[in-house]
């Protein structure tokens, strides 16, 4: 009993160190920003405030009622809707092609892995070269191919440059859900695909009847992780269209609020509602996997 | 019935190889066509042709005449670097506690810090601006060293932890029979058994450093204190339509090539560090 006291308080101390510093960069700037969200805080006085109640939020000019602010929700939802819903099918569908012995097996493996490793700044640069309106290769091929009578405007045109945004995003972050795929592939038992083999079951059943099933929780909760992250994308959007309204995110929103516009009230405001969304889906997904974990004990 | 099937298979065959052909083609292309192009200046940047028709390192040179790009470098790796050390440093300790002592709140821990890890980073900036501000660190490497903290540290604590959990209980048994102390078997005992997991939570964490964009772009206002990716994102030309692209990807290349040549290397360790990070939570 004496022993186990000891234990904690070492346990106590040892965690100490990791939960100051989580406090200071997180805990206490996350209060601030609530804290600020109520005030009239510019960013080149942030001394001098005033309390200004909800109208960061509800007021004629809140963030509530500006039409942007939802705009940006749209994006984000859709955009974080539909990359999410791609990198999953085309990640199961590397994942599988990874998990097939063959001789190209690692040279695979090797070149997903490059697009995972390149900055987003740079794989967003990189594309917005190639997809350039007059020099781009790929304006270039499709021109020359005929698909296309003439270039397109990838990023500046509004109706294409939140699919662009869309597809790099799809490039450069398939390869996560690609390896989280795999890692749940290889712990399916091989005996179901064998017995399956026995019985002649046809593959396409194997596959629906015997793997998805199996690998489900694992790919739902990848799903989920690059779901958050998705929600709050803002990297791949600010280099390649800034704040175009067509593709504007909710940090992009955010960001640009608090510095490009210096409103630190309002943009607060704005990034206090930004966190409550992901918070209710955090939560509201950590309750289903506890009640989960009880049932399956 | 059965040369049936071995066509079908044939077809399966040859069906996985072009798919398989085709996501290689696509991982790739970006990259070898920036490759490419670094290499490229004048008309020859806006030609039709993949390669360069003379290859040229003028680009390669400008980066680090006309910018301080070799100080970017330094900046990047240093930040990288104080980020990585602190985070394994910090959260060892806190593994060895959140892994193998059962204390009260430690479930309640967890999940604070797996929830920190989800955190929107714009959700903090207004806050980070004033204390980075209020410690004279505003326009600073230590700024973005400070900040990076807020998605490598629960990364890292929260990977470690689930390695720690799995070291056999026997080891630390033996290891306090002989009077060894808590440092002792975190530093001594435990940590050359966590060597692999280390190195790929480190590399992992490396690389979000690395990467960041957000914090430094705010936090830094001078050409000598950004980091890479600012520096990237912000080379710019008289016009959009002047954008030195030769010179963007020659910055794009340099920064990406070692990232990849790690990446390559320790392939194995980051997919056991990613699978533990996001699977066995």
């Amino acid at each position: 009993m004496e022993l186990r006291g000891l234990r904690s308080r070492q346990a106590w101390w040892l965690v100490l160190p990791t939960a100051a510093v989580l406090a200071a960069v997180a805990g206490w700037p996350l209060s601030r920003t609530i804290f600020f969200s109520l005030t009239d805080a510019r960013l080149s006085s942030l001394a001098t405030r005033q309390f200004v109640g909800l109208s960061n939020y509800l007021g004629d000019s809140g963030v509530l009622r500006d039409p942007e602010w939802w705009a940006s929700v749209g994006n984000t939802l859709l955009f974080a809707g539909s990359s999410v819903l791609l990198e999953t099918l085309l990640g199961l569908g590397i994942a599988l092609l990874l998990n097939h012995p063959s001789r190209l097996r690692t040279a695979l493996r090797a070149a997903v892995l490059v697009p995972w490793a390149i900055p987003t700044v740079v794989s967003a640069k990189m594309w917005t070269w190639m997809l350039h309106d007059q020099f781009g290769i790929i304006n270039t091929a499709l021109v020359a191919s005929g698909l296309v009578s003439e270039p397109l405007a990838w990023t500046a045109d509004p109706e294409l440059s939140f699919v662009t945004i869309v597809l790099v995003d799809v490039w450069k972050t398939t390869p996560f859900m690609a390896l989280l795929t795999l890692a749940a592939l290889q712990m399916v038992p091989r005996d179901c695909y064998e017995a399956a083999e026995v019985d002649g079951v046809p593959p396409w059943r194997v596959f629906t009847h015997v793997t998805l099933p199996l690998i489900l929780p694992a790919l739902l909760v990848a799903m989920v992780f690059r779901g958050l992250d998705a929600l709050r994308v803002f990297d791949v959007i600010y280099v390649m269209t800034s704040n175009s309204r067509a593709t504007r995110s909710m940090s992009v929103y955010v960001r640009e609020q608090l510095i490009d516009f210096q409103k630190i009230g309002h943009g607060s405001a704005a990034a206090t509602l930004l966190f409550a969304t992901i918070a209710v889906v955090t939560l509201a997904w950590l309750l289903a996997t506890r009640s989960r974990m009880r049932e399956t004990r | 019935m059965r040369r049936h099937a071995s066509r079908s298979g044939i077809w399966a065959t040859g069906l996985r190889r072009g798919a398989s052909l085709l996501v290689v083609f696509v991982s790739l292309f970006p990259l070898a066509y920036a490759i490419a192009t670094s290499f490229k200046q004048g008309s020859d940047l806006f030609g039709a042709q993949f390669w360069p028709s003379r290859a040229v390192t003028g680009n390669y040179v400008s980066l680090f005449r006309d910018q301080p790009f070799g100080t970017n470098l330094l900046n990047s790796t240093l930040v990288a670097g104080v980020v990585v050390a602190l985070s394994l440093g910090l959260s060892l300790l806190s593994a060895w506690a959140l892994g193998r002592v059962d204390f009260r709140g430690r479930q309640t821990l967890l999940l604070t810090i797996l929830g920190v890890s989800m955190f929107p980073h714009v959700a903090v900036l207004s806050g980070l601006f004033e204390l980075v501000s209020a410690f004279g660190l505003y326009d600073s490497l230590a700024a973005m060293m400070l900040s990076d903290l807020l998605f490598t540290l629960p990364f890292t604590v929260w990977v470690l932890t689930t390695f720690m959990r799995d070291l056999p209980k026997e080891i630390e048994e033996a290891a306090l029979m002989d009077g060894a102390g808590i440092f002792t078997l975190i530093f001594r005992v435990f940590l050359p058994m966590l060597w692999p997991a280390l190195v790929a939570t480190g590399l992992l964490a490396f690389i979000g450093a690395w990467n960041e964009f957000l914090f430094a772009l705010t936090f830094t206002l001078s050409s000598n204190e950004r980091t890479v990716p600012v520096a990237i994102a912000l080379i710019s030309g008289a016009s959009s339509y002047e954008l030195p692209w030769g010179n963007i990807m020659a910055a794009s290349v340099i920064v990406t090539l070692p990232l990849i040549a790690l990446v390559l290397a320790f392939q194995r360790y980051i997919v056991s560090g990613l699978t533990a990070g996001a699977v066995k939570g």
